[in-house]
């Protein structure tokens, strides 16, 4: 038979320390034991970036997805250069937004599915801490990898190299501002069974404001004029999402798993 | 007292009255089989027992105190398996424990081997759970059962997709559970041929 039947408990098969006592129901761990809020967070991103780099296609869609628009948008007007550089900001910022946004509904929708939010949700971590991580780990593969590739991007858009470092720190507070009001988007439609259309309704109104201010930074990035004041809008943005909408996402989440 | 009671919980989905004040008791080495029709209300109460479903009425309580105030302590010695089995078809079985048991104590690899050489599919460790059968998958979500060291178990319908084999092993795994002292509650509709005394709650339509 199996090496675990020999040990003659179902519980602790490997256990040879068995001696007596009954292994796991008698010593079951004691709350929280072992890992802390920090541990799990990262042992659940860990999951959620492994799952991501098992299906390449799933990271690379976004990319791809914002790539094409920003190139559709110069070839099909056939601009002046001028001309484009003055829709440079308000296509990349477009774009960003809506490549983050194509993903977003499968936050934890997949995990809901096939069931292992339940058990997540059993885990006795909170609900509160898999928000977090999990919209993190969203934010790491889509935002940032966004950012990431936005100067190839901006250099097609003819937007000049001195103004990469303000458009990609504006992109990345902006990316992350909307992962956080997405996890609330995705968190209140897990349960439905088109909730894509619905985060789209959800979440992009709530977005409005991100794209004019980081367009509006990064048009001053491009003129050379100072982007101090609508950065700091989008950092305050991205700071308040930051704490407030995981307790949102998990307020919904609960919701949506009862 | 100690173990699980239930007391007189109504659960509505909607517009329907599923659970009509269900009321049991699950001390420690017991085993209860929950029975009855397609639609019963079986798995909402595995899933209020559990917590995951609020009771509009009664109470779930764990040692005495209901559950939600002392959650983490319950979580902590609750094993669910729900229906589907609730792998990620991306990670492997062993990786799908490895994960499971991570986010509650330090998980040992060689351990976790040896519960799934346990419930029969310990060659497929290392096999992407999405190329599994339903049968192995279940063997899987039950050898994460196992792998939790829970006091009680709380399974939904365990022996769905099991060949005879796979019904045997978890007879066996069952009485070697309830005889260590934990507490199964257990959705089947067959007979369960465990060996040990078994206490039956019939759920009407």
């Amino acid at each position: 038979m199996t090496p675990g039947s020999a040990q003659g408990t179902g519980v602790g098969p490997a256990r040879g320390d068995a001696a007596g006592s009954v292994p796991g129901v008698a010593e079951s761990p004691a709350p929280g034991a072992g890992v802390g809020t920090f541990g799990a967070a990262a042992l659940i991103m860990r999951r959620e970036l492994r799952l991501s780099f098992r299906r390449p296609e799933h990271l690379v869609q976004p990319l791809v997805f914002f790539l094409i628009i920003t190139t559709l948008f110069p070839l099909g007007l056939s601009l002046q250069l001028s001309q484009l550089r003055d829709m440079a900001p308000g296509v990349l910022w477009g774009a960003a937004l809506l490549s983050s946004l194509l993903s977003l509904d499968a936050l934890f929708k997949s995990d809901a599915d096939d069931g292992t939010l339940e058990q997540l949700a059993l885990s006795g971590q909170g609900l509160t801490v898999i928000v977090i991580a999990k919209t993190l780990a969203h934010w790491l593969v889509t935002g940032a990898a966004l950012v990431l590739v936005s100067p190839l991007v901006a250099t097609a858009l003819d937007i000049p190299a001195s103004a990469f470092a303000l458009m990609m720190s504006s992109l990345a507070l902006g990316t992350l501002t909307l992962s956080w009001l997405g996890s609330i988007g995705a968190a209140l439609t897990v349960g439905l069974k088109r909730g894509n259309v619905l985060i789209s309704l959800i979440v992009l109104p709530l977005a409005m404001p991100l794209l004019i201010f980081g367009a509006s930074a990064t048009e001053r990035a491009i003129s050379g004029t100072s982007a101090a004041g609508p950065l700091y809008l989008l950092t305050a943005l991205c700071v308040l999402t930051t704490t407030l909408a995981p307790f949102a996402a998990s307020a919904a989440l609960k919701i949506s798993l009862d | 007292m100690d173990g699980l009671s239930v007391e007189r919980i109504h659960v509505w989905r909607g517009e329907r009255h599923l659970l009509r004040g269900v009321s049991f008791a699950l001390a420690p080495g017991q085993l209860l089989q929950v029975s009855g029709p397609n639609g019963a209300g079986k798995s909402t109460l595995l899933r209020a027992v559990c917590g995951l479903t609020r009771p509009e009425q009664g109470e779930v309580r764990w040692g005495g105190t209901p559950i939600a105030a002392v959650r983490e302590s319950f979580l902590a010695q609750l094993a669910y398996a729900a229906h589907e089995p609730a792998l990620k078809g991306d990670l492997t079985a062993l990786e799908n424990l490895h994960f499971a048991v991570s986010l509650r104590r330090r998980a040992d690899t060689a351990e976790l081997g040896s519960c799934l050489e346990r419930t029969g599919v310990g060659s497929c460790a290392e096999l992407a759970a999405r190329i599994l059968s339903a049968g192995q998958r279940r063997r899987v979500a039950l050898a994460r059962v196992l792998a939790l060291r829970a006091p009680l178990w709380v399974l939904d319908e365990p022996f769905a997709n099991l060949d005879a084999a796979g019904a045997g092993m978890l007879s066996a795994i069952l009485r070697e559970h309830v005889e260590a002292g934990g507490a199964a509650l257990v959705v089947a509709h067959h007979e369960l041929a465990v060996g040990i005394a078994t206490r039956r709650l019939e759920l009407a339509p």
